[in-house]
């Protein structure tokens, strides 16, 4: 029987005082029974002496000096896992929230994770194959990638992440042995039921774990909600062998979350309000992704946040592509042509990409058309400036062909339908067809016999017109 | 009454009404010892910043001085090894603890079983001083480590071993002190306080380049041996990439790459690539010269803030063995954040976003450990620092990298947008700088060529005419331009995407010695003239421009193999072939 200490002696925010407490230990659990027979949980943040401030996780709404009853749990913030949690949905704090009665749990494991020896990372070679071209074919997701993506507000990341979900195929052996963790922080309560009910109508919901904190959850709860994820993931990766999805959407409010608790703590800001850890924090979510070596699974994760303003050195974006390996970035002028899904091809990038296509992954010839696509579509973006000053029919012939290339790269290669899957093959073909659409001389980054091979203006529209036939409205 | 812990805020620990530690000590922290640093001392309180994470810590528990500062251990067995930011090897841990790092008890940081093949070189009844070299012995197949007296010790050898097999901890010779009269034993290992700069002997002028491989660099903005750089740029704008290549291919014989605050894949690649790629000089593997510190951005944030120090201090080592070392660090600000985060912690008054209103001096003091001289040991070392800087949101005028810029000497500005066109080495000519260009002018001459910092300055001018120029093609295009001008701007694209643009990946291009960047150079230069003759004599830029010679000259990074440079002195005959070829 442990000790119940009675009463508080100080409420400030969502941290409460506790004083005159023995044997305290930082981060412990700790359990506040009210006098209506609710429980909250909290957590030590601080102690001092004999005085431990605890931070409460369901906020301290209607609690008093002298209506709780204390219990020290003698141990940190811990999550109960089983393979059991898979199909299951779940608050910010490890709580069923799908009415299923709870989880028996095989073992408990600290939230916070520990870091990962770096000389124990295995360095991450295979890809993803998520059937979306501007991805697949520019922006390889590798197993074992923190490839986030920004977006604004209004934006269609939300139909991007269904879509990699839906879609998102390993190749190789271990190709079935496939799951997704799903954390959702400060999300509107009609986007996590389309995330539900996509997950259910695709009848991937049986290896889904979800981790929700709706918006007006309380923003201690949603503090945590990505380390139980990302817990959730790492115990499903490297306990039970799996290849695991983590996404986490949204950084944003996340991030926003930890300002707000930060302030009422009174420490001091740095940028936009935010914390000067605010780094460090994100650090040790984003880099809880990744392979160990010898082990058989993987931690990959997509983190979804919006740029307030569309403004990428915001310090949510700005901290994120700092940790990160590579970026996704959701172009408003792209979404405002219809083309869907609207991936900023020059602002995004994949870190890992070189490492894990090619031969022996995807194709010979991969890495090739990749760089003569962005090559071209950067001439593409000079044209166009040009063109918005002198008019496009006063640009040389070539330029002109440029603009061509550029309408028919967003709309064929960038753009597809929600429901379209491009296999590797379907999409590097594609990538050849449109290149054939120009001059043979404007491909400067290819090996001549490259081009020789698959250079073919002729049969470029039947290729174009042959993958997209099927794809239905874009 | 011994010391106890009174409070605990995230890394920082305090302990009341103690006067037993002093400033900078280190200490162990509570039951499982963890290691940190006593950084605020008052009658009520002492401060201390702890290394690892704190979790599950109890006010209660002890703290143990160890009545020394935060030292690291210096001694052979450094090098292919990794270490975190406080010097923790890094494989012994993982043997330990598999392959999460728990906190708890310190690990040695050097092997301290294995025997090394000592040749004592002083004999007994030698009179020798401090930083003074005792006994080598080959650390690994590139590099010989020699063994330093102790600095503070001068005085007589009164007992030495045979030569051997030894571990670090044997004593190899004995020394009487000239002063105290007092024996010191003297061992391979010995320990360093990380945050004093080691006595370097006598600082030289700086006068030999750090060839880094790089045409960018060694050609447009030079770094000195000895000399200090900052490398700031957003994310994705290639620094990771260009620190790596940096340290592949500079000619230093000794490189400590520090991974602060950066991604952990990160440092797996380090690992992996370097293990399997060659040392150009030796042919031996490159990890054979090669310290690692790695301290990611997941673990604790203090021992992050130590890292910097750690590495700057092994620098300084083997650079007081006659080495030329270079260290990179990626990067700076995330070093620079983890004190903001700690003065936060104390809360001490901010300054600049947040930032301590001590960070100048602390990059200032950082940066001072370059340097070349004539070490103790009589032979010439010179440490180079090379620190990434990663601005917030991509803005230069943020305090990390202004405070940097004031320090150093070097600065190779990453341009977001020459990345984006994926032109790497990313460095923007319009925006970079070098001071040692005076220092260096004549080490070029004497070594490469007379005319080499002529060219160099030729191709400058180049660009910053096509800049200005660019501006008026922005508006009406280049059709209207006078030819000359024409001219200038596929001469500065030949520059551009020819010489300055370079393939990290392509086997003849990844890296450059300076005789291929020298004869590129002259090629670009001769192309210059012979087309202004012809342009001179009115034939149009576009018809040059269909000889194709432009693209030829462009693709002679590829086209000439890095073993048969001659193939590029027939290039001017090729271009005056091609050009009088036009009608």
């Amino acid at each position: 029987m442990s000790v119940q200490l009675l009463g508080l002696d100080e409420i400030h925010g969502s941290l409460v005082a506790l004083d005159h407490v023995k044997n305290v230990s930082n981060e412990e659990m700790v359990r506040i029974q009210l006098k209506d027979g609710s429980v909250r949980k909290g957590r030590v943040v601080a102690i001092e002496g004999e005085k431990a401030v605890i931070q409460v996780f369901e906020g301290t709404d209607g609690i008093s000096l002298n209506n709780t009853r204390t219990q020290l749990l003698g141990h940190p913030m811990e999550l109960g896992l089983s393979k059991e949690i898979l199909g299951r949905t779940f608050n910010g704090v490890g709580d069923p929230i799908d009415g299923l009665g709870p989880v028996y749990a095989e073992k408990f494991e600290d939230v916070n994770g520990q870091p990962l020896n770096p000389v124990s990372r295995q360095y991450p070679r295979n890809y993803i194959q998520t059937g979306i071209s501007s991805i697949d074919g520019l922006n390889t997701l590798i197993r074992g990638q923190k490839l986030p993506i920004f977006s604004g507000s209004g934006l269609p990341h939300d139909q991007l992440a269904i879509q990699i979900v839906r879609q998102a195929k390993l190749t190789g052996e271990d190709a079935d042995n496939f799951c997704i963790v799903f954390g959702a922080m400060g999300v509107k309560n009609d986007v996590a039921d389309l995330f539900r009910r996509s997950f259910e109508e695709t009848g991937v919901m049986d290896n889904v774990v979800m981790y929700v904190n709706l918006s007006d959850d309380p923003i201690v709860e949603r503090i945590l909600t990505p380390r139980t994820a990302l817990t959730a993931a790492e115990y499903l990766a490297y306990e039970c062998g799996m290849n695991v999805l983590v996404i986490l959407t949204d950084m944003t409010s996340y991030c926003e979350a930890v300002r707000e608790f930060s302030s009422s703590n009174g420490e001091i800001p740095s940028r936009k309000g935010y914390p000067g850890y605010l780094y460090s924090d994100l650090a040790c979510l984003y880099e809880r992704a990744g392979i160990v070596k010898g082990g058989k699974g993987s931690v990959t994760q997509i983190p979804i946040l919006t740029m307030p303003n569309d403004d990428i050195t915001h310090p949510v974006p700005d901290l994120t592509g700092y940790i990160t390996e590579g970026q996704i970035v959701l172009d408003r002028d792209l979404f405002m042509n219809h083309i869907n899904p609207p991936v900023g091809i020059l602002s995004s990038l994949s870190r890992l990409m070189k490492d894990g296509i090619g031969e022996g992954y995807t194709r010979k010839d991969h890495q090739d058309i990749a760089n003569q696509l962005f090559a071209c579509y950067a001439k593409v973006q000079d044209a166009r400036s040009l063109a918005s000053v002198i008019g496009e029919e006063e640009l040389s012939p070539l330029d002109q062909k440029y603009m061509e290339f550029g309408r028919n790269f967003e709309k064929y290669f960038i753009g597809q339908s929600f429901t379209a899957n491009r296999s590797m093959n379907e999409t590097l073909n594609l990538g050849w067809a449109l290149l054939s659409t120009l001059p043979k001389e404007a491909l400067d980054r290819l090996d001549p016999a490259l081009i020789e091979a698959n250079y073919n203006p002729d049969h470029a529209w039947i290729t174009i017109e042959l993958i997209v036939k099927n794809e239905g409205d874009r | 009454m011994s010391d106890v812990i009174y409070s605990i805020n995230g890394p920082v620990v305090t302990v009341r009404h103690s006067r037993s530690f002093s400033m900078r000590e280190m200490v162990y922290v509570g039951e499982k010892q963890l290691l940190g640093e006593v950084i605020r001392i008052n009658t009520e309180r002492t401060v201390i910043q702890v290394y690892e994470s704190t979790t599950g810590l109890r006010p209660g528990e002890p703290v143990i001085g160890t009545g020394s500062l935060l030292n690291a251990t210096l001694g052979p067995g450094m090098l292919k090894n990794i270490y975190d930011g406080i010097e923790r090897p890094l494989l012994k841990i993982e043997e330990m603890q598999g392959a999460f790092i728990k906190e708890g008890k310190s690990v040695p940081s050097l092997d301290e079983e294995k025997k090394w093949d000592v040749t004592v070189v002083v004999k007994k009844g030698d009179h020798v001083h401090e930083g003074q070299i005792f006994a080598t012995c080959p650390e690994t197949k590139t590099i010989q480590h020699r063994s330093l007296i102790p600095i503070g010790i001068n005085g007589t050898v009164v007992e030495t071993v045979e030569d051997g097999a030894y571990t670090v901890n044997d004593t190899i010779i004995t020394v009487k002190d000239d002063v105290t009269g007092q024996n010191h034993a003297i061992t391979l290992k010995q320990q360093w306080p990380v945050r004093v700069p080691r006595p370097i002997g006598t600082r030289k002028p700086l006068f030999m380049p750090l060839i880094t491989g790089q045409r960018v660099l060694d050609t447009m903005f030079p770094i000195a041996k000895g000399g200090s750089a900052a490398l700031p740029g957003g994310f994705g704008a290639g620094k990771t990439m260009m620190q790596h290549s940096i340290a592949k291919f500079c000619d230093a014989d000794i490189i400590i790459y520090v991974g602060c605050g950066e991604r952990g894949n990160e440092m797996t690649q380090v690992l992996e690539e370097f293990g399997e790629l060659k040392d150009p000089k030796t042919g031996n593997s490159l990890l054979d010269r090669t310290v690692l510190i790695a301290n990611t951005s997941n673990m604790p944030v203090a021992a992050r803030e130590a890292s910097i120090y750690t590495g700057v201090t092994i620098a300084e080592y083997y650079r007081d063995m006659g080495y030329h070392v270079a260290l990179m660090a990626d990067s700076t600000s995330r070093w620079a954040e983890a004190l903001r985060e700690i003065s936060g912690r104390l809360e001490e008054m901010p300054a600049e976003e947040g930032f301590p209103a001590y960070l100048p001096s602390r990059i200032a003091q950082f940066y001072e450990r370059a340097g070349y001289g004539e070490t103790k040991s009589g032979m010439d070392g010179s440490v180079s620092l090379i620190g990434a800087v990663s601005p917030q949101g991509g803005d230069f005028s943020e305090p990390v990298t202004q405070n940097t810029r004031r320090f150093v000497r070097c600065f190779w500005a990453l341009d977001k947008n020459l990345a984006y066109a994926r032109h790497y080495a990313a460095v923007n000519w319009n925006l970079s700088s070098s001071e040692y260009l005076d220092d260096l002018s004549s080490w070029y001459g004497e070594h490469v060529s007379r005319s080499f910092m002529t060219l160099r300055n030729e191709m400058v001018e180049l660009l910053h005419e096509e800049d200005s120029l660019l501006e008026v093609v922005k508006l009406i295009g280049s059709d209207v331009l006078p030819e000359d001008q024409k001219l200038t701007l596929e001469i500065a694209r030949v520059v551009r995407v020819g010489y300055l643009q370079q393939n990290a990946f392509h086997p003849d291009d990844m890296s450059v010695t300076l005789e291929k960047q020298f004869k590129m150079m002259n090629v670009i230069s001769y192309l210059n003239r012979a087309c202004r003759t012809k342009v001179e004599k009115h034939i149009p830029v576009s018809l040059i421009a269909k000889t194709g010679i432009f693209d030829k000259v462009i693709k002679m990074k590829f086209d000439v193999p890095n073993d048969h440079l001659e193939l590029l002195d027939g290039y001017n005959e090729m271009i005056d072939a091609a050009l009088d070829g036009i009608l």
